[in-house]
This record gives C-alpha cells, sequence and structure tokens, in this order.
C-alpha cells in the first residue's frame, strides 16, 4: 500500500472500528473459541461435568461409520451439486452470448432462482416430486418409474442435488456470462478463419480462457454446496431416508441440538472450520480477491 | 478477407459472427428457451397451485393453467392465519422478514463502511490487527459455530428478538473488504483538497465519500438483502415463537408430508409470497445487482 493522505485523529478510528469489532469478538471470535475448547472436552449423560480429553472426539467422530457416511455423503452432494449447476450454466451462457435478440430477456428470466432461498427451493421441488400429490412424480410413475425420494435414499438424493443445482444456475450463469464477454471475439473468429468447426472453438479457445471463472465458481460452487445447501437438506429429507442425506452441516446440527451430542458436534465443527478455512486458502491463493459472500 | 460482420451495429436483431450457422442461432435459442422452462417452471407451477383450492392440489396431475381461487386462497393466507403455525397470519411472517432482511442489508453496509473507511483514512495503531481480525471471520461461517453462538444468543437474552435475529449476521469481512478495496482507488488527492477546504473526517465522509460509493452500496444492498431474505439456519436456531419466525421458517413448519392435514393452497401462497419479494428487488434492481456480483465477487 502505498504511502496515504489520512486524517489525524487519535479517537475517531477506534470508535469507527468499535461496532463491527464488537460484534465479530461477540459473535465469531468466542464462538468459534468456545467450539474448540468444547471438541476437547467430555461431558457425562446428565451433563453435570465433563472432563478434558484432548483429542479423543476428534478419533471417536473420524472413527464413527455414520460420521465417514456423512463424508461421503457430502463428497458426491458438492460433487454433483457443482458438476450439474455449472455445466448447465456453462451451455446456456455460452448459448446466451451467440444470440443477439432477447439476450436481456434471457437474463432476466434467468436470474430468478438467485433470490429464493434454498429452502423454498427444496420445498417446491418436493412439491413437484413428492409422491403422493406430486404432479411431476405423477408423471413419473405414469412413465413407469418406481418413484419414491421419501423412501429410496438414491431418489432422495437425486431430488436434493436437481433442487440445490436448480438454485444455483443463475449465478454460475451470470459469471460464465461476464466471463464470455472478457474474451475477444477477435481470437474466435482467427480460429473460424481458419477453418476450427464450432466445438474445436469452444474446446481449444474459449473453456481455457474461461478457466480463471470457472476455477473460481468451482470454489464458490463447494463452499454453497456445503454450507448454503443446509436448508434444502432440512427442508426436502431432513437427512434421510436413513442416513441417505445427511451432509456434514446437517450432522453438526443433527448431533448438537437434537441429539445434544455436544463434545461429537464441536468436534464435527472443528473439523468444518478446517475445511472452510482450506477452501478460502485455495480461493485466495489462486483466485485474487474472489470472495464469497457471507 | 472476411468481412467483419460481427462489427456491425447491433439492431437488435440476431447477426452471424464468422463461423456461426443460421441454424446455430435456431438451436442457441431453442437451448435458452428449454434452460428457462426448467429455470421458470417450479415457480410457475407454484403461482398455478396456489390459485387452486385444497381439493384440486391433492388430486395430481395439476392443470397447468390458474386456478380461479386467487383472491380467496392469497386473502385467507394473507390475513386469516395459518392454523399449523399457530393461527399467525402471514402479512406477520412477511413483516418479520422484511425487518430481518432491511436490518441486516443496512447494518453490515453501515458497521462495513465505517470500519472501511477507519482502515483505509486514518493511521492508528493495531489498525491491521483489525484488518486481519475482520478478514478472518470469512472462515467462520455460522454452521461451524452452530452451537456456542447459540449459547451467546441466549445468555444475552436475544433469542426470539429481531435484535437476535439481525445483529450476529451484521457482521461481513466481504462488505468492508469491497468498501476498502474501493477507497484505495480514491486519489490522495481528492483528501488533500479537501483538508485544505476545511473539511474535517466527518464532513469529507458525508460530502465526498459516501456520494462516491452510491453504485457500491446499491450493488451490495441487493446482494445482502437476499441473503437476509433467504437466511435459514440461523432463524431456525433463533425463534421459538411462531409469530417471530421469518418466512421461509413458518413455510418449513406447514408441510407435513406424514399428515394428511397440510394446507397445500396456503402453503403454495406462502410459497409465493416468499418468493416475490426479492425477486422483484433483484430483477427491479438487475442492472447494479448483476455488476455488483460480477464486480465486487470476481
Amino acid at each position: 500500500m502505498s504511502p496515504r493522505v489520512v486524517f489525524p485523529n487519535k479517537i475517531l478510528p477506534y470508535l469507527l472500528v468499535a461496532p463491527q469489532l464488537a460484534i465479530t469478538l461477540i459473535f465469531f471470535y468466542w464462538p468459534a473459541s468456545q467450539a474448540l475448547r468444547q471438541s476437547m472436552l467430555r461431558e457425562d449423560p446428565f451433563g453435570l461435568s465433563s472432563k478434558f480429553v484432548w483429542f479423543d472426539n476428534f478419533k471417536k467422530v473420524l472413527s464413527d461409520p455414520n460420521y465417514l457416511n456423512s463424508i461421503q455423503v457430502t463428497a458426491i452432494f458438492s460433487i454433483s451439486v457443482a458438476a450439474v449447476a455449472m455445466a448447465t450454466a456453462l451451455l446456456l451462457a455460452v448459448m446466451a452470448e451467440k444470440v443477439v435478440r432477447s439476450r436481456g430477456l434471457y437474463r432476466t428470466l434467468m436470474i430468478w432462482p438467485y433470490a429464493v432461498a434454498p429452502a423454498i427451493a427444496g420445498m417446491l421441488w418436493l412439491f413437484l416430486f413428492n409422491p403422493s400429490i406430486g404432479s411431476l412424480a405423477y408423471g413419473l410413475r405414469w412413465l413407469g418409474i418406481n418413484w419414491d425420494p421419501l423412501l429410496d435414499g438414491e431418489q432422495a438424493m437425486v431430488l436434493v442435488v436437481a433442487a440445490a443445482s436448480w438454485k444455483q444456475i443463475s449465478y454460475n450463469f451470470l459469471f460464465f456470462v461476464a466471463g464470455l464477454q472478457a474474451i475477444p471475439k477477435t481470437l474466435i473468429e482467427a480460429a473460424a478463419i481458419d477453418g476450427a468447426g464450432e466445438n474445436k472453438r469452444f474446446w481449444t479457445i474459449v473453456f481455457p480462457l474461461l478457466a480463471p471463472t470457472t476455477f473460481f465458481l468451482l470454489v464458490v460452487n463447494t463452499v454453497y454446496a456445503f454450507f448454503d445447501t443446509f436448508g434444502i437438506i432440512h427442508a426436502v429429507t431432513g437427512g434421510g431416508p436413513g442416513k441417505a442425506t445427511e451432509t456434514m452441516v446437517y450432522k453438526v446440527y443433527n448431533d448438537g441440538f437434537v441429539n445434544l451430542i455436544l463434545g461429537d458436534s464441536a468436534a464435527q465443527s472443528v473439523i468444518l472450520m478446517v475445511i472452510v478455512i482450506a477452501l478460502t486458502a485455495i480461493q485466495f491463493r489462486y483466485v485474487e480477491r474472489k470472495v464469497h459472500y457471507g | 478477407m472476411a468481412e467483419p460482420k460481427a462489427l456491425v451495429p447491433a439492431s437488435g436483431h440476431d447477426k452471424l459472427m464468422i463461423g456461426q450457422s443460421i441454424a446455430g442461432i435456431y438451436v442457441a435459442h431453442a437451448i435458452l428457451i428449454l434452460g428457462i422452462v426448467i429455470v421458470a417452471f417450479p415457480i410457475y407451477y407454484t403461482f398455478v397451485a396456489s390459485t387452486h383450492s385444497l381439493q384440486t392440489i391433492l388430486r395430481p396431475p395439476l392443470p397447468l393453467l390458474p386456478g380461479d381461487r386467487f383472491v380467496e386462497n392469497y386473502y385467507e393466507a394473507l390475513f386469516g392465519g395459518v392454523g399449523r403455525i399457530g393461527g399467525v397470519s402471514v402479512a406477520t411472517l412477511l413483516v418479520n422478514t422484511t425487518i430481518v432482511a432491511l436490518g441486516i442489508a443496512i447494518g453490515k453496509i453501515v458497521i462495513s463502511i465505517l470500519s472501511a473507511y477507519a482502515i483505509v483514512f486514518f493511521r492508528f495503531p493495531f489498525r491491521m490487527v483489525f484488518f486481519w481480525l475482520i478478514f478472518i471471520t470469512l472462515m467462520l461461517p455460522v454452521e461451524v459455530r452452530i452451537l456456542p453462538t447459540y449459547k451467546v444468543m441466549v445468555d444475552l437474552g436475544l433469542i426470539d428478538t429481531y435484535t437476535g435475529l439481525i445483529l450476529p449476521l451484521i457482521a461481513s469481512a466481504t462488505a468492508t473488504l469491497l468498501f476498502r478495496q474501493f477507497f484505495l482507488t480514491i486519489p490522495g488527492e481528492l483528501v488533500e483538497a479537501a483538508r485544505v477546504d476545511g473539511a474535517g473526517p466527518w464532513r469529507f465522509f458525508k460530502d465526498i465519500l459516501l456520494p462516491l460509493s452510491r453504485t457500491n452500496i446499491a450493488a451490495l444492498f441487493v446482494i445482502l438483502f437476499i441473503y437476509g431474505w433467504t437466511q435459514y439456519l440461523w432463524p431456525l436456531l433463533v425463534t421459538n415463537r411462531n409469530d417471530m419466525n421469518t418466512i421461509v421458517i413458518a413455510l418449513k413448519k406447514m408441510i407435513s408430508f406424514a399428515d394428511a392435514d397440510t394446507e397445500w393452497h396456503l402453503v403454495m401462497v406462502t410459497s409465493m409470497l416468499a418468493i416475490v419479494p426479492p425477486i422483484l428487488v433483484v430483477v427491479l434492481m438487475q442492472r447494479w445487482f448483476v455488476r455488483g456480483l460480477v464486480d465486487t465477487e470476481k
């Protein structure tokens, strides 16, 4: 940072940062440090006393088949959501770049789901696809598919992935459109003159030049699938059927708030914290100044 | 060679770039229309369902066109009170959600513009410590500190209050970073000129910095309003009373697939009312929103 012209004032700057700092300390640092401490404590079954157990909670959590299951569920869920949401958005963005007529209208209609809460997105999809009154579930059965996401774990996963991806298409679309617009048209035209077909032009010029956008979106979509989709899981499947859609964040909530196993829940929180730190570090290391909103 | 067709001024019609074919353009339109059908259909169908009677909804498939119960259903939900959520009317939920979304959006903007102002335009001990303290909160989303944060809320007596719904969510590293980034682009000469003219820090902030930040504030407002409106985990934790719920949480409570008594027509109306305000904000403020989103996050 270059030396700047500044205001000489001793007290004012502290007053200006005070509100944000106070909220940050009370609602971020204090709870986070408590989560760290709690993750190394174990309470007796009545919650009367607790003792310090170092990393025992982590060992317990990481050897718990249910937790390993939730890691696997989270991995499948995140990869599917990122893949579906990004591939669809990229296809639509490339198409939107081709047309001139009604381009603005397409964009306007495409950004709606951004404004829909993830939980509501989940409920809308559940309404369409629930076995008793869902009109599209009716259609699936008519096609001879034995559709019941409330009982079949795989179908439940398909449903939450669909809802979560649907909501994220708008966001990815806007970024891909911006990314595509930044690619010089002359490059593409030069390749066309040299005889490269449409597919070839896309994979050898457009796609590589989009890499920064794609990478940025990959991180953002992963963070989204990890954390922001809690509402979808909670509203649509409640982690079920069985534990087929229990993601890591859902399990932290479930163990802490529903089952009241504090030490385990805190240890899981800390594991998630490490994952967020890693993701943020990747984001800043490779994608300068690209920040996730939260 | 190669007549540069792409450079012909846009006339609102599809023009061909070199290497593009008419057929390709039609395919592009077809794919886009299909995409929009997928994107818009769940929302459209919810609207359709919200205008039919409960009996019609319970017998799938639902018609593709709106029914004739628009006025009755919306009136009943907005002012009648919904049984499953303790007789609270959707109007109350809308008020709650609006307060929370506005509180979060305005609160975040205010506290982050102030702290960014301090960090960029003043020199004081611990300046960079404060900056990093704020910056690191990026890595602590509420999902990773659920229980202890909940405990803080209980200790402070903030359960079932607007303060409890809003305050913990208004500390934002991103908004602070964005303002800091923008402030750093403001030339030092401007500050110097203001000081020579006798403007103090407050005058400079009010008369120069705020007007310059207008576009950033508008963009951020849209993004943060949506963020506040669509919150789920936090309102779920800190509200117990039905009349303090946000609309998203109330909606979840209204739905039960186990019970036959879910009032689906009211659920659908509530869904529409939960979706439409943020969509309106996004669509009407599209220009700032799109620029803000792409510029600030990139």
